[in-house]
């Protein structure tokens, strides 16, 4: 039961580039907030070596799929992706004969941390349930970086995670973009100059958490909860601009939920917005027009489907389970061929979890996706899904330019898998983030155990 | 050949079966296919052949006879129809919607040993048929929460009433074990005391019906239907399903099984690899999954996805059954059991274990390998011709047939798509016929 290496290794001293994310996070229009990241990332990459993967299949996420081909990386970065490279020659060699890469996988919601295994009611910290209206509160201040899921998301290419607040409210509060990466504190887990992303939440949950105590009861409840919030937010945003404009006399007093939703008008944070039903999505579509500010992703989307040519002239992300359903009433109308109707309809589809054990194998959802959508005539190639799974979620989460594909100048966040990753006997056996090793399934002292799981997990995984 | 109405004021799609019953002595030949019997060796282009709903002859040299249908299965993969060993399919429509669950009984102090689920089960289940289509052919309806949660049934798929569907009833009682809470109890030690107090009455009530009819014994810790439950169980007939997670509880119920002579079968057992040698030793069956590895309770620390592997490999006998808990798999998603099987092959159980831990293992641990879960004559004929290895995702179940008879009628998902597939369109109009 050896502490694996990895979560004892000393991180690289490089500066974080989360030192600049205060400026970076400061777009269109100037800003609300005196201090935009008051808890910084001090993420600083693991300590990688120079390494090439040859022999082997790449879907790139951004053409087509490479057979027996070769991957670089150098620095933290992909440094070259091809039929053949040029390594150095102290590069370590990694004959992947047989095998696949594929850039890591994005899950853009999850709730590792904030819903920690083992779980009960100490380590329930994923919904502020004390008012409809929580924009105040940010996901990143429940996440416990020993919860024992994250090492095993990791062993299942999980490379990057939006762990978001829970749905219990209209508007549930800030995200938190992760690496899968073993820190002592949340801060070390943060992207570093990653967006933030508000959590909202459409239709039953709201409704049903709240309609014994003060309201929202019902779903016309749940919309003037909404916009009741962003008449405020508006209101907010426009003492704060004229402000900046000419600074006389105080600053408007801070307030923390109308910072956060005065970014999101800003378009400095990416709405990330639960929501099962078409009728719900085009409504909510409505809210967000009345508003000024754009939708990122609709998370659930059972019936995107029926909307997938709205989500796609809007340009909304439809973040999808493969085959959940019935679960629930706004759920009965799930079809497996709904991630590749939409995919169809042009609007991106995203594989997302929602789920612990679910996260490990994106890889297997999207796959029974693509059956569905052979089956009823619309095929959807490995290349397309491997999107999916990789730049769409890194889109939504507004990282597309870092992660999301194997590209020359991308973080290396890389996954090796035993086989075609869209087969149910495929499993990630090594895998990248910034070019550093951090999972091998081969090497025990390769695996991340978490502190929990010393004394209390009676096996290493593998 | 089946119609189908759309009820627009329940929002519900009724399957009006028209067909009649199979011809009496109607002949249908699968020729050509791998054929996987479980319970002997694989046969490269095997015959089954099928009349009035049984299997009547497996092989490869099986003379085909005249007039038979014929089903190619030339390149194909055939076996026997998959058995779901733990599902609420048929009794909880909508997990949120209390009116469509009824799996659960409120019993008498959190015993309801008299409880019979399949009396709640509704045959008319949307999630039914697109179980069917992928697969599978018969499940077990079982009884959830409590301390003795009630009496399982081993259904087949097939259209009709309950009656028409069961194969088996009881085919377990079923209890919780390391729950004290779900149970009503203060602690693990109170739910064993609970559960020896339970098995004594039992056996004391079964000697003494006399004097209980006469109101002279002393107050039983259950009512007396419970109790007339219970009876099967205490004379080691009917077996005791557990659902039971560590390892030490797996121990306690170890030790109640033998002291009270009671048959034992484990459900969920995250920490029963922990324990192989016991259980392959006291010959107890476990049922369990492959997709799970998440300590997701103080009770489940040791969840692993190999545990189904393990296990086997130690001489349990294992049926598998859907453990992630997602998407509900306790009924919409049985029809995953195909993927926990693919996982559980990736984790260590062997191609062929997998396919028995989801055919003849459950139909075994259910007193049921006579009828069904295997390829064999005088079976009924619950055969699936896959397109492929049965695991893999991009492999189809081409034809299903549940006792002779196929079945590839349209799911309510597939009338949506068809009313959705092309936008903007007819969003709420039937699509044109």
């Amino acid at each position: 039961m050896g502490t694996a290496a990895c979560t004892v290794r000393t991180p690289t001293t490089t500066p974080s580039p989360a030192r600049d994310s205060a400026q970076a996070d400061v777009g269109r229009g100037g800003t609300s907030t005196p201090n935009a990241d008051p808890f910084p990332s001090t993420y600083v990459p693991f300590p990688s070596r120079t390494t090439v993967v040859r022999n082997v299949n790449i879907l790139t996420a951004a053409g087509p799929l490479i057979r027996n081909g070769a991957i670089l990386l150098q620095n933290g970065k992909i440094a070259a992706v091809g039929t053949t490279v040029d390594a150095p020659a102290d590069a370590l060699v990694i004959d992947g004969s047989g095998k696949y890469v594929t850039p890591g996988i994005v899950d853009d919601h999850s709730h590792l941390g904030v819903y920690a295994a083992p779980g009960g009611n100490a380590l329930s910290d994923g919904n502020e349930a004390t008012n409809p209206a929580t924009p105040q509160v940010w996901a990143e201040h429940s996440v416990w970086p020993q919860d024992p899921q994250f090492p095993r998301n990791l062993a299942g290419g999980v490379t990057t995670l939006q762990v978001l607040p829970g749905s219990a409210n209209l508007i549930g509060g800030r995200s938190a973009v992760l690496k899968v990466v073993p820190g002592r504190t949340v801060q070390a887990m943060k992207f570093p100059g990653a967006k933030y992303g508000l959590k909202m939440a459409c239709g039953e949950n709201p409704k049903r958490v709240y309609g014994g105590r003060g309201g929202p009861s019902t779903r016309m409840g749940n919309v003037a909860g909404y916009r009741a919030a962003w008449i405020k937010a508006v209101d907010y945003r426009r003492k704060w601009d004229k402000w900046n404009a000419d600074h006389k006399g105080d600053p408007p007093a801070r307030d923390l939920g109308n910072e956060t939703l005065a970014e999101v008008l800003r378009g400095n944070i990416l709405v990330h917005n639960h929501c099962y039903r078409a009728d719900e999505m085009a409504q909510m579509i409505d809210i967000a027009h009345e508003f000024g500010y754009q939708i990122r992703s609709f998370h659930h989307g059972v019936e995107a489907y029926k909307i997938a040519d709205l989500l796609a002239k809007e340009g909304i992300a439809g973040s999808i389970w493969a085959d959940w359903g019935s679960f629930k009433m706004e759920a009965i109308d799930a079809v497996k061929a709904n991630m590749a109707l939409v995919d169809h309809a042009g609007a991106r589809v995203i594989v997302h979890s929602d789920d612990p054990s679910g996260s490990q194998r994106l890889n297997q959802e999207a796959a029974k996706a693509m059956e569905a959508g052979a089956e009823i005539g619309i095929p959807v190639s490995e290349e397309q899904a491997i999107k999916w799974l990789t730049i769409n979620p890194a889109w939504a989460l507004g990282l597309d330019d870092r992660i999301g594909s194997i590209e020359k100048g991308k973080n290396a966040d890389v996954v090796l898998w035993t086989g075609d990753p869209f087969s149910v006997y495929s499993k990630p056996e090594k895998v990248w983030i910034d070019g550093a090793l951090l999972y091998d399934r081969l090497d025990p002292s390769e695996q991340w155990r978490t502190d929990f799981e010393l004394g209390f997990v009676p096996f290493n995984r593998n | 050949m089946i119609s189908y109405r759309l009820n627009s004021r329940i929002g519900a799609v009724v399957f009006t079966a028209i067909l009649a019953m199979p011809a009496a002595a109607q002949t249908i030949a699968i020729t050509g296919g791998k054929v996987y019997p479980v319970s002997g060796p694989l046969i490269e282009n095997g015959t089954v052949i099928i009349t009035n709903g049984k299997i009547v002859a497996v092989g490869a040299n099986v003379p085909i006879p005249a007039g038979a249908q014929r089903i190619d299965a030339t390149g194909k993969i055939v076996t026997p129809g998959f058995v779901d060993a733990s599902t609420q399919l048929g009794v909880q429509e909508i997990a949120a919607v209390n009116d469509t669950r009824d799996m659960s009984a409120r019993g008498k102090d959190n015993i309801a040993a008299a409880f019979t689920v399949w009396e709640g089960l509704n045959p008319n289940s949307v999630l039914i048929a697109p179980a069917r289509k992928e697969g599978i052919t018969s499940f077990v309806v079982v009884p959830t929460g409590g301390l003795v949660s009630g009496q399982a049934a081993l259904v087949d798929v097939v259209p009709g009433t309950t009656t028409d569907m069961i194969v088996r009833s009881p085919v377990a009682m079923v209890a919780e074990v390391g729950d004290p809470q779900s149970a009503g109890l203060g602690s693990r030690g109170e739910l064993i005391v609970k559960l020896r107090e339970l098995l004594e009455d039992t056996k004391f009530f079964q000697t003494h019906r006399d004097a209980f009819d006469r109101a002279q014994t002393r107050p039983f810790v259950a009512s007396r239907l419970d109790l007339q439950a219970m009876i099967p169980v205490v004379e080691g007939k009917l077996p005791l399903l557990i659902t039971v997670n560590r390892a030490s509880d797996i121990d306690a119920a170890l030790r109640l099984a033998r002291n009270y002579n009671v048959k034992l079968m484990i459900s969920s057992g995250a920490e029963a690899w922990m324990m192989a040698d016991k259980l392959a030793a006291a010959r107890i069956p476990v049922l369990t999954g492959a997709m799970n590895n998440i300590p997701e309770g103080f009770a489940s620390l040791g969840q692993r996805q190999e545990n189904a592997g393990l296990l086997r490999k130690a001489g349990v006998q294992v049926a598998l059954i859907g453990n992630a808990g997602g998407g509900d798999e306790e009924a919409f998603n049985v029809r995953n059991l195909k993927q926990e099987a693919g996982n559980a092959v990736s984790y260590g159980m062997t191609w062929d274990e997998a396919l028995r831990a989801v055919t003849l293992a459950p139909a075994e641990f259910f007193g049921a390998a006579d009828r069904l879960g295997s390829l064999q004559p005088g079976r009924e004929a619950n055969v699936v011709v896959w397109s492929g290895d049965p695991f893999e995702f991009t492999t189809r179940a081409e034809h299903v047939l549940v006792r002779g008879r196929e079945y590839n009628e349209k799911t309510r998902q597939d009338l949506l798509i068809e009313r959705y597939r092309n936008l903007p369109g007819t969003h709420n109009t039937p699509p044109p016929r």
